[in-house]
């Protein structure tokens, strides 16, 4: 380790773990705005789910790597290549799990809102969403961390976050940037992983102590 | 646009219809050879490392919460990293390779064998105590044959992710489909890329449905 150089590159690396976060964020809240419509769609009618999943399932075998190349055509260089890429891994993730989630409301718990004069909408927000809740967050840690990863290898299209610290270290045999980049991300997805576990801990209450 | 996607198909039919691309270095069975061997040796370690540990876990059920920090942080160790710094360390090789798919193979195949074992029925475990079976008769007669779907899942999970991040050996010299990834991003040759991606995808599925016949092989007659 050679700390000269990280006091040196303290900027870059900064900038470099920003854009990490920024690339991470929007990719699952942009997963999420399409993954959750689709869901909702998909437990209302089951007759779409089997072909999702099989759609998902093909998509997963996609090397990350050339889904991105091969978006740039179309986006070039930008941020919006690997945004795109992203969004569509986390989507994978976050479809499956929103609709086990939905899927696991026990139907008595349903007919009882509903008995209750519920409207679907309110049924669907202050019942069955709460109820979800679990599920849904383990997708969204699943798909948090993956893509943590992930970003990284968009460092060969010119984005890639602390992906470029492992460019760096590699075109200059060095392995300082290397071993930062390769700590700060793990550091990244261990954080997000505690604070959406926190989270989930602080939005259901009534499953504390319930093991 | 769409002109640009006729040429782009052109150019794939194009690269699998020339006889060169069959036939020796640098051809598309070379290069699927690779592939699968970097795949096979990663998925085979990672198991010998993952099965133990998930397996064992299960059944004596302590160290649950070891299991899922395991999978957890494995699970953030970026693939693209290990790479390259196993790279600045040993050399040009195989070893980096092979280092950064062991750890990625190993998470989903720790936490889906510890479930599956903590799936087990506890009516059945007792059960099997009550017959006086030994606990490796318990491990090998009642909990694996039942624990087998879960624990085939994880497999299938870790060398499907195995396959698609192998492409990345290209990038530190070595060979694999990633060579038509990378070296199409070199040259901006999409064809090239896409004859990448879609051969990846073909043995991605192809694997699966290995594997899902394994999986029907030795799963016992009577759970399936």
């Amino acid at each position: 380790m050679n700390w000269g150089w990280v006091a040196s590159n303290s900027h870059q690396i900064m900038a470099a773990l920003l854009q990490h976060i920024q690339l991470v964020g929007l990719a699952l809240l942009f997963g999420f705005l399409i993954a959750f419509p689709l869901a909702l769609l998909a437990v209302r009618w089951p007759r779409l789910y089997g072909p999702s999943l099989a759609v998902t399932g093909v998509m997963f075998t996609i090397p990350s790597l050339a889904l991105f190349i091969l978006l740039m055509p179309f986006t070039g260089l930008s941020m919006a290549t690997s945004l795109i890429g992203l969004t569509l891994y986390t989507l994978l993730i976050l479809f499956r799990n929103i609709v086990q989630g939905l899927r696991g409301v026990s139907p008595s718990v349903r007919e009882a809102a509903r008995a209750l004069g519920y409207t679907p909408a309110r049924r669907l927000f202050a019942v069955e969403l709460p109820i979800a809740l679990p599920v849904i967050v383990a997708g969204i840690r699943i798909a948090a961390v993956t893509i943590i990863g992930m970003v990284t290898v968009t460092a060969l299209i010119g984005q890639g976050g602390l992906g470029q610290l492992f460019i760096t270290g590699f075109t200059l045999s060095f392995a300082t940037p290397l071993v930062i980049g390769f700590v700060l991300s793990v550091v990244l997805a261990v954080a997000v992983d505690l604070a959406l576990v926190g989270i989930l801990y602080w939005l259901t209450p009534w499953q504390r102590g319930v093991r | 646009m769409n002109s640009d996607f006729m040429t782009l198909i052109a150019g794939v039919i194009d690269w699998f219809s020339q006889p060169m691309n069959w036939q020796g270095p640098g051809s598309i069975p070379e290069h699927v050879l690779e592939h699968v061997t970097y795949v096979v040796i990663s998925t085979l370690i990672g198991a010998a490392i993952a099965l133990p540990i998930g397996i064992g876990l299960g059944h004596s059920g302590r160290g649950g919460l070891m299991a899922i920090n395991i999978s957890n942080i494995g699970r953030a160790i970026p693939a693209f990293g290990v790479i390259i710094l196993v790279f600045l360390l040993a050399g040009f090789g195989v070893i980096p390779v092979i280092v950064a798919l062991v750890a990625l193979a190993i998470p989903p195949m720790v936490t889906n064998s510890f479930v599956g074992m903590r799936e087990v029925d506890p009516a059945v475990r007792q059960a099997a105590v009550a017959l006086g079976m030994t606990g490796w008769q318990r491990l090998w007669q009642v909990e694996l044959p039942i624990a087998m779907p879960l624990i085939m899942a994880g497999v299938r999970t870790s060398a499907v992710q195995v396959m698609s991040t192998a492409t990345l050996a290209a990038y530190v010299g070595l060979g694999g489909l990633g060579r038509y990834l990378i070296d199409g991003l070199a040259v901006r040759d999409l064809s090239q890329v896409l004859v990448g991606a879609i051969l990846v995808a073909v043995l991605a599925i192809v694997t699966e449905l290995l594997l899902a016949g394994v999986q029907r092989l030795i799963t016992a007659k009577g759970l399936q």
